[in-house]
């Protein structure tokens, strides 16, 4: 062998035991939607949460993938005997990536400004049984209630309950700082966002180094992007009907996770003719669950029986009670004064799961004699006329926000169900500490709604992520808006 | 030349206060609460209302009309409602890039319209201008979104000589700047080329059958001469208008190509604020784009009286 080709096969070799030893340091994130803004304490748009949940910002309490909620900042607590006061210990030696200390103060600052008078946090309504919250010295927190709350360490692992600092809090929503196992980098809006590893992070460092997250909403550019490889991973995936290609291609792995998206047909239970019962019932008999999941969804959805994630261990399957059967539906609707069906209004979200369900549904209802007039709404008009004004008869909707069965207890809620045996049961509910007891009430709450017909409960979002094979510690499930990339790594 | 220039300023003027009123009018119609919007389902109404105030949104439409314009006046359009930065500092920065892209796709449109209407003009009737016009068909009847994949499926996802979009930012650099725009140029530019090289083919034509061609020809110049010499230019006024037209498209209709090449350009900004019922962007952007128009129409009106001396006597 001469020296050249020695000294060639040295360099080769060397070349490719550096390329299997490094760590690629960096990923490239896709997701639909660009965040308004970085502040998640100042808006409900999921994007914001996608972005900085757990990787910039954390809370008391921190959401796990598999939907339970585990210490976060707080190490451990104590709860009282009467359940009012919660004492929270904090981890100590933790710093915000400006360099200045967390402790009891930011706690006491975050809460207090969630819940003031001119508070502009999207989710109030998860602080308002805080009654007081104080400082007992820099390392604890004491949360006082108004009355018990079983659901306060669920509540404050939100995104919207996580803790920021009264120094860099103004600049939030452009420049976030937080706790989290990433430091906020660069916004170049409209394109993309960097983050970058905090080297002083109190916990487990994140594997990765830096990591971009791209903003691509059509779905098209979607395939391409990840086809050239300009995106690394996509976590909800726009084009479902390219998943099967995706899978069948060995660069890439396909993960389906579920979400906490329940997606109904809301009826507007305030006016005729979905006031009645049996017309409620007879629309949900109308539909066949099955054929808007293959239709609309290319087969991803679990079907839902009444308001409630079918992957929570409390869930009861109440499909059954609204199986595809037009016939009945037909019965029910005579039995209820409209033999010859009527003609309503249908609102339609911009979302594909409503626009593409929506035409779905329309024929359905179709076959059992309600005629449909379907009217297509952007968001804010939507949120304006629908939600607000109460002006529509149906409309198709998926609730994102995790456990939020509560919703029903609201006789001022967009669909109108105004149940006093209901909302004394989530009252009840409320006040019940023990996970037994919790757990009958949810079931019993679930049967109500279902059993009332409130809506018409269609299925379970999915959420797709396509990734390039290898890429481990993504998370499959969305029990709350995140992209969590602390724990993401190469192979 | 003066009392024509006077003419066209003062009709500058008057069009952007008109525009300004409509697009105010139009915005202030569409439902929808841009406060509402940003806090969700789940927002309590003392929240959004506290919101409201945050933003300026209790103060009156005309009041809200006056201090927008007003401030445009000085330069500043205000601050975004949810992104929460000026105004004007996001539209420089979206600007830098729907500019260059909109510069660039001209660039190639004349490239390609100029020598094709001109060639198809020269071979009237021959296998060549056949051959131009069938392909001119083709670009005006084919979208230039279409192109768009095509090109990014070609290119990006099989040759892998560019990226499938994005801009990495002039920081990085000219050429990447410019490698990341070349495909959506390219996809903007060749529908705006077909329609100009027809344009310009069949204005060359109706110079070839005026007078002073024949004169020409009469002369002593060949056919090719008297067309490069006498017709080109006569032809141009047309062409002229129709440039001035299409830059303004390009300016503002980019909003398709930007969404498949998830460019940071203004028709992603303005897309995006609609939706979220940005009002103070959409306002602002739409204003912009429209005075650009206005100005690009008033150089084109004076680029006329550069081309045909007549126009500045008889104004």
């Amino acid at each position: 062998m001469s020296k050249l080709t020695t000294f060639l096969l040295a360099g080769t070799t060397a070349l490719f035991a550096t390329a299997a030893f490094a760590q690629h340091p960096h990923l490239n994130v896709a997701m639909q939607l660009e965040p308004p803004n970085l502040d998640p304490t100042a808006g409900a748009a999921q994007a914001i949460d996608s972005v900085v949940y757990s990787n910039i910002f954390e809370g008391l309490t921190r959401f796990m993938s598999d939907g339970s909620v585990v210490p976060g900042l707080a190490e451990s607590w104590d709860i009282s005997e009467d359940g009012l006061v919660y004492t929270f210990h904090l981890h100590s030696g933790v710093t915000f990536h400006d360099g200045t200390t967390m402790d009891a103060e930011d706690v006491k600052f975050s809460l207090d400004r969630a819940r003031a008078e001119d508070s502009t946090n999207a989710q109030k309504g998860l602080f308002a049984s805080i009654a007081d919250v104080s400082v007992v010295d820099p390392l604890t927190v004491r949360i006082t209630l108004s009355a018990p709350n079983g659901s306060l360490l669920f509540n404050l692992a939100w995104g919207d309950a996580v803790i920021v600092a009264p120094e860099s809090i103004g600049e939030a929503a452009t420049h976030p700082v937080g706790t989290g196992a990433f430091m906020f980098q660069d916004w170049v809006q409209g394109d993309h966002i960097d983050i970058t590893r905090n080297p002083n992070y109190w916990g487990t460092p994140a594997v990765l180094e830096t990591a971009t997250f791209r903003f691509i909403s059509d779905p098209t550019a979607a395939f391409a992007a990840l086809m050239a490889e300009d995106v690394d991973v996509f976590v909800g995936y726009p084009a479902p009907e390219n998943l099967p290609q995706f899978e069948a291609d060995p660069r890439f792995q396909v993960l389906v996770g579920n979400t906490e998206g329940e997606t109904i047909l809301a009826m507007n239970n305030g006016r005729e003719p979905f006031n009645n019962r049996l017309v409620r019932e007879a629309v949900a008999h109308a539909i066949d669950r099955q054929a808007i999941i293959d239709g609309a969804m290319y087969g991803l959805g679990t079907p839902i029986g009444t308001h409630f994630a079918p992957h929570n261990p409390d869930y009861v399957d109440l499909t059954a009670l609204s199986n595809y059967d037009p016939e009945r539906a037909r019965q029910l609707l005579t039995e209820a004064g409209y033999p010859d069906g009527f003609t309503t209004v249908m609102t339609l979200p911009p979302p594909s799961y409503a626009r593409r369900g929506g035409e779905i549904i329309a024929a359905q209802l179709r076959a059992v004699g309600i005629q449909t007039e379907i009217q297509n709404q952007e968001w804010a008009q939507w949120l304006e006329t629908t939600f607000r004004g109460h002006d529509f008869g149906l409309t198709i909707v998926s609730h994102t926000e995790p456990m939020d069965i509560g919703i029903y207890a609201n006789p001022d809620y967009y669909f109108q169900y105004d149940n006093p045996a209901f909302q004394a049961l989530m009252s009840t509910l409320n006040e019940t500490t023990d996970p037994a007891q919790r757990t009958a009430l949810l079931q019993q709450a679930q049967r109500i709604i279902a059993e009332d017909y409130v809506n018409a409960y269609l299925f379970e979002l999915a959420v797709p992520t396509v990734a390039r094979t290898g890429i481990e510690g993504l998370w499959r499930n969305q029990p709350t808006a995140a992209i969590d990339l602390t724990a993401v790594s190469w192979p | 030349m003066i009392r024509y220039t006077i003419g066209r300023v003062t009709s500058l003027f008057l069009s952007l206060v008109v525009a300004s009123m409509v697009i105010f009018a139009v915005v202030e119609v569409v439902p929808g609460d841009p406060a509402a919007y940003m806090l969700g389902v789940n927002a309590r109404p003392d929240t959004i209302a506290a919101l409201r105030t945050e933003l300026g949104l209790d103060m009156s439409a005309p009041e809200r009309y006056l201090s927008w314009t007003s401030g445009m006046l000085r330069g500043d359009f205000g601050t975004s409602y949810t992104y929460r930065t000026p105004v004007t500092q996001m539209i420089l920065d979206r600007i830098v890039v729907s500019l260059p892209l909109a510069i660039l796709a001209l660039g190639l449109t004349v490239l390609i319209a100029f020598p094709a209407g001109i060639y198809a003009a020269s071979r009237r009737g021959k296998l060549g201008d056949m051959g131009v016009m069938g392909a001119t068909q083709l670009g005006v009847a084919v979208p230039n979104f279409w192109f768009a994949m095509i090109l990014v499926l070609i290119f990006a996802v099989k040759l892998r000589w560019v990226s499938a979009g994005g801009f990495p930012g002039w920081g990085h650099g000219i050429l990447p700047g410019l490698k990341a725009l070349i495909l959506p140029a390219i996809a903007l530019a060749l529908p705006q080329a077909a329609i100009l090289a027809r344009v310009m083919r069949s204005s060359l034509l109706d110079m070839l059958g005026e007078d002073f061609i024949r004169t020409a020809r009469a002369k002593g110049l060949t056919r090719r001469q008297a067309l490069w010499r006498h017709a080109v230019r006569n032809a141009l006024i047309p062409v002229l208008t129709i440039i001035g037209l299409q830059f303004s498209f390009l300016l503002a209709g980019g909003i398709v190509i930007e969404q498949i090449f998830f460019l940071p350009g203004l028709g992603r900004l303005i897309f995006q604020a609609i939706s979220a019922r940005d009002l103070i962007v959409v306002e602002s952007v739409v204003m912009l784009l429209v005075a650009l128009v206005i100005i690009v129409n008033f150089a084109v009106d004076l680029a006329y009286a550069a081309v045909d001396p007549r126009l500045r006597v008889r104004a």
